[in-house]
């Protein structure tokens, strides 16, 4: 219903004026009822006259030059900027790696990586991780007998041990709809301290290994939170080993899933993990 | 990002922040909290969208989970010598009676109403961006402005006796031993 000429206005619509809101369709209309409501015009006035005391209170502020510690704090935000840019880029995001599948270079075994961060990748590393990744899932997945240290039946207590021990709250992932479930899993030791391994099995007997754990920043570099091997990476696929596996790092943790599957299954699955992880 | 992008909000950042903390020390070191909080979060920005508005999302929130904190701990404040501070005192933010008096009431709003009038009078921004700044729904913050504009109103026009009685409500007041 369309309010009449006579309609006071609402005290929405009195701020609506004041802060310059009302939408363009509206304006005729309202100009019209407040030609007939002198108590809105006295309060449209009341407003605005506030409102410009308060653009007024700190407009200092405003010419002010900016004090040196608030430079360098946007300095190292835009320096964060520039880094995530080269992350997403570089296509860190598993929805990403999934439309490029769909674009159709599923034969190739690498992606395709610009050669400067393939080469950082060697320098710094990250295939120790993956490498020591693949290394246990050949040596734990075909015990029959202990293949894990902690079963699925104390799943609660296995993830407070390893996250404990690994210094990060841990998430077992949720893969039963892929058909896989919860073997248990294992404290292990890495270049940086303790690495947790997560096993999984499907109805089939295949099993599954998530690897995780901090990764070493190198000791002599100087601190901070863009130590080379901690940078965040794409999805990263290997088949060197003896079992194939899908690797990344997010936040200074590396990730691995190995698995003697093909790479697009074993790529469905990683992606999985990284986004319930 | 190009370097000045950034650069380029710290000035209204500082006047939203001693607006609404009536204190210029506060108000830079909550934008410099801002400023290393976009840095942490950085990726949390998408790249394209309204950084102004990430900015002052970030800022809303440490500047609301200060005032919680501090509510907590201003029964144990420590004490501080004026003597020995004399040389860190800087002359007040606004030297003006209205000023100061303008000041004075926006620290009697509520932190929520003075937040979103600062930030639709300051900022010139839509209703339904301080909605998205506060989380909280439009019609909360319409209203929550609504309230606040009249109620500074109200306080400023106060006469000067009624303005201390209102005043000493909640603070502790002096008083004179014998």
């Amino acid at each position: 219903m369309k309010p009449s000429l006579h309609t006071p206005l609402s005290d929405a619509e009195i701020d609506a004026r004041i802060d310059g809101q009302v939408p363009p369709t509206d304006q005729a209309a309202l100009q019209e009822r407040l030609n007939h409501d002198a108590q809105a015009r006295e309060r449209i006035a009341q407003g605005l006259a506030l409102r410009d005391r308060l653009r007024a209170l700190h407009r200092d502020a405003l010419g002010e030059p900016v004090p040196t510690a608030l430079l360098a704090a946007a300095q190292g935000a835009q320096a964060a900027s520039a880094r995530a840019l080269r992350w997403q880029r570089w296509g860190g995001m598993a929805a990403g790696v999934v439309v490029a599948f769909g674009a159709g270079w599923m034969g190739r075994s690498h992606w395709p990586l610009p050669t400067e961060q393939q080469a950082a990748t060697t320098a710094n590393g990250l295939p120790g991780f993956a490498r020591d990744a693949v290394l246990a899932h050949v040596v734990y997945s075909p015990e029959k007998r202990h293949p894990v240290e902690v079963g699925a039946s104390e799943q609660e207590h296995l993830v407070q041990w390893l996250s404990r021990r690994t210094g990060k709250a841990l998430k077992v992932p949720d893969l039963a709809r892929q058909g896989y479930q919860l073997v248990g899993g294992r404290l292990l030791p890495g270049a940086a301290g303790a690495r947790a391994l997560f096993m999984f099995q499907n109805a089939d007997g295949v099993r599954l290994t998530l690897y995780l754990g901090a990764l070493a920043g190198p000791g002599a570099a100087p601190a901070g939170d863009d130590q080379p091997s901690r940078e965040d990476t794409a999805f990263r696929f290997t088949q060197d080993g003896q079992v194939p596996a899908f690797y990344w790092v997010d936040q200074g943790f590396g990730y691995a899933l190995s698995g003697p599957l093909g790479q697009r299954e074993l790529m469905a699955l990683a992606t999985t993990v990284y986004q319930q992880l | 990002m190009s370097p000045t992008e950034l650069t380029a909000h710290i000035p209204s950042l500082r006047r939203y922040a001693r607006a609404l903390t009536g204190d210029a020390w506060a108000a830079d070191d909550l934008v410099q909290d801002t400023l290393e909080r976009a840095c942490s979060k950085w990726r949390l920005w998408t790249v394209g969208t309204n950084l102004r508005a990430w900015l002052f999302t970030l800022m809303h929130h440490l500047h609301a989970s200060q005032a919680r904190q501090d509510s907590r701990r201003s029964a144990m404040l420590p004490l501080v010598n004026v003597d020995d501070v004399e040389a860190e005192l800087v002359a007040p933010v606004a030297a003006d009676g209205l000023a100061l008096d303008l000041q004075r009431c926006l620290l009697q709003l509520p932190e929520e109403q003075r937040a979103v009038l600062l930030l639709v009078s300051l900022e010139d921004m839509s209703y339904a961006q301080v909605a998205r700044i506060t989380g909280a729904p439009i019609g909360t913050v319409m209203s929550r402005l609504s309230r606040a504009r009249s109620r500074l109103l109200a306080l400023l026009n106060a006469p000067a006796s009624a303005e201390h009685v209102d005043a000493g409500a909640g603070a502790p007041r002096l008083k004179r031993l014998k």
